[in-house]
């Protein structure tokens, strides 16, 4: 299992400058989050969520992250 | 990932003009991202084909490092990877996914 805070710090650290909200469903392992950075400028939205993911890698392959809906945004 | 399963998700993803990697069949959706996908898709009346990666390990695994996404689903519109069920839902609600597929499939 992964904690809200654990997931918020594993963005933060590989997304500069970024906002995060972490929202749970049906379980700690269903996660709704949300990513706002100025990293994503530019970006498409595949490869604005492939950052995200890369974040995550271990935990989603572990399945410690059962689910996760993903939403990036940058800053307006 | 050897060559042989990269070979064989290569031959599923052109075998279709817009090819869905899901988890579930089109009438059976074994979960509720699949199944996201999938009703789009029928909601605007596009012709798609799936692949149950249930059925298959090897290609549930070497799906996410062919196009180095780790979730499924994973829809693919004429080869190219498109995005996910979160993907799918932002350009359904901006209008964006009608208009991309439309034009790719007149192409």
């Amino acid at each position: 299992m992964v904690t809200k805070s654990e997931v918020i710090k594993l963005i933060t650290n590989n997304i500069p400058n970024s906002e995060v909200l972490v929202e749970t469903f049906n379980g700690n392992d269903h996660l709704q989050v949300t990513v706002i950075s100025s990293e994503f400028n530019g970006l498409s939205l595949v490869k604005q969520h492939q950052l995200v993911y890369s974040a995550l890698k271990a935990e989603l392959a572990s399945e410690a992250i059962h689910a996760l809906a993903l939403k990036t945004q940058t800053p307006n | 990932m050897d060559n042989q399963i990269k070979d064989k998700i290569q031959k599923l993803i052109d075998s279709s003009p817009v090819m869905v990697f899901m988890k579930g069949t089109k009438l059976m959706p074994q979960c509720g991202f699949s199944n996201n996908v999938v009703q789009i898709l029928n909601s605007l009346g596009i012709e798609f084909s799936t692949y149950d990666v249930l059925s298959d390990f090897e290609i549930r695994e070497g799906i996410k490092q062919y196009s180095n996404w780790p979730t499924i689903p994973q829809v693919y519109l004429k080869g190219e990877f498109l995005g996910g069920s979160d993907i799918l839902i932002e350009m359904y609600n901006s209008g964006e996914l009608k208009e991309k597929i439309e034009i790719e499939l007149a192409s």
